[in-house]
């Protein structure tokens, strides 16, 4: 099918297309990398009055490390961030994470803040950004404003932005150096949208687990934070025992739904076993004598 | 509804259009161009039939509105074949059955082709990967694997110029 009619505006500047967001007052979306938009807008699922097209606005595509953060332009590239140096040495994460989105095309157009402003639940980046506790920034008529995952993420596809606010940045933490880091996630197809993705971070100091990060993508609305499990780490060591302890308390911690990909029992029992697989691979990156 | 003006270099000729815009990028290069080589298949971004390269990157056609590629540079097809020569993964699919209906393999090998520029070098199991972008109904994907194998050394030795883009 194609899509329905638009006004169609292609701003230059993020003032602009605020304040075209404002003057549509709800009735127009934002295309950015339009990996997920076009598909919508092809099969009519969407019918916005109004189309801003961001891609033109050269202010919101970059990668700039600051005091310990990496802080993305929303129109950052997905294959941009797969292929950068700087990501790779800072946030290996991030770039693990983002060979599991779509495919190589996908990513070629796809971008870091149309991900994470879509909420898809199984999607990787928002996962990602639930785990490192990152945050966004968001620009409507009145300024700026700063949104942490749990504030962002409402439910499926949701998020708290107003229609008149455009998704600007995305701030990661970086990645101590000999940080253990996995991103694990179970499709039927490669390339499919995850059925459950886990994202794992955990820095060691010696057979202690100074820090554990643990989110989940597609076991529910959101992505979770595994905070729980997060915490037996912590407490307990990064020991097989305790990775299996951890993956456990994980399951419980998510209220996947069914649907026709998977049940909520099946995703329930891959939430545990790819958090197990995700911890060992990420303990077994981390630097530093195990004892 | 108002028209928008493009103009964009494809396999390597300036082209220009005025069309809806909502329009999209594979219905403009096939019906404004006539470029009928890339193909509509699913037109949700799943099947790849429409890959085309877009400023040197894989990218799938009927996700873009023809308005996006205002001042873009795009490869179809068409513009693999240079001089009545037909290029490296091309002569490679003929050679290792790559095609039956042809109708993925426009997709095929545009995706194979950013493929091999990111890995030039890669495994049998990278080209799988790559190629798992694009779905093929009729070959099982087992020629078309090979064909990919046999391009790359080929395309290697071109990398540093020499008659063939890419």
């Amino acid at each position: 099918m194609k899509p329905p009619r638009f006004d169609y505006h292609a701003p230059t500047t993020i003032d602009q297309a605020v304040e075209l967001l404002a003057r549509y007052g709800g009735d127009a979306k934002v295309l950015a990398g339009g990996q997920s938009l076009m598909p919508m807008l092809n099969f009519r699922l969407s019918r916005p009055a109004a189309l801003v097209d961001v891609n033109r606005i050269p202010a919101l595509a970059y990668v700039r490390e600051e005091n310990g953060i990496l802080a993305f332009g929303a129109m950052t590239r997905q294959r941009t961030i797969e292929f950068s140096p700087l990501v790779a040495q800072r946030l290996p994460l991030l770039r693990e994470a983002t060979r599991w989105v779509g495919h190589l095309p996908i990513r070629s157009r796809g971008t870091i803040g149309g991900s994470i402003a879509h909420a898809d639940p199984s999607a990787e980046y928002p996962a990602v950004l639930t785990a490192l506790d990152g945050e966004v920034i968001v620009q409507g008529p009145k300024g700026r404003r700063t949104l942490k995952p749990g504030a962002l993420f409402e439910t499926y596809l949701t998020t708290s932005l107003a229609p008149d606010e455009l998704l600007v940045e995305v701030r990661l933490p970086t990645t101590p150096t000999g940080a253990g880091y996995a991103f694990e996630e179970f499709a039927r197809r490669h390339g499919d949208f995850a059925i459950v993705g886990i994202a794992a971070l955990v820095v060691r100091d010696g057979a202690r687990c100074t820090s554990a990060r643990l989110a989940s993508a597609g076991a529910g609305p959101v992505p979770v934070r595994l905070r729980a499990a997060e915490e037996i780490l912590e407490r307990d060591g990064l020991s097989d025992a305790a990775v299996e302890a951890a993956a456990a308390r994980a399951a419980e911690l998510v209220t996947p739904d069914s649907d026709i990909h998977a049940s909520a029992e099946y995703r329930r029992h891959l939430t545990g076993v790819l958090t197990a697989r995700a911890l060992r691979r990420a303990v077994e990156r981390s630097e530093g004598p195990l004892r | 509804m108002p028209q928008v003006t493009l103009h964009l270099t494809v396999n390597g000729a300036r082209r220009e259009g005025r069309c809806p815009p909502r329009k999209l990028l594979v219905d403009f290069l096939r019906e404004d161009l006539g470029l009928t080589g890339t193909h509509v298949g699913c037109e949700h971004g799943i099947c790849g039939a429409c890959t085309i390269l877009v400023d040197g990157e894989a990218a799938r056609s009927c996700l873009m509105l023809a308005v996006q590629a205002d001042g873009a540079e795009i490869t179809t097809v068409e513009g693999l074949m240079k001089d009545g020569v037909l290029h490296p993964l091309q002569e490679a699919f003929r050679q290792h059955h790559g095609l039956q209906c042809g109708f993925c393999t426009p997709g095929m090998l545009l995706t194979a082709l950013d493929l091999l520029r990111v890995k030039p070098d890669p495994t049998e199991a990278d080209v799988r990967e790559g190629l798992s972008a694009v779905l093929c109904r009729c070959t099982g994907y087992h020629g078309i694997v090979k064909a990919v194998q046999a391009a790359a050394p080929v395309l290697r030795a071109y990398l540093d110029g020499g008659p063939v883009r890419g």
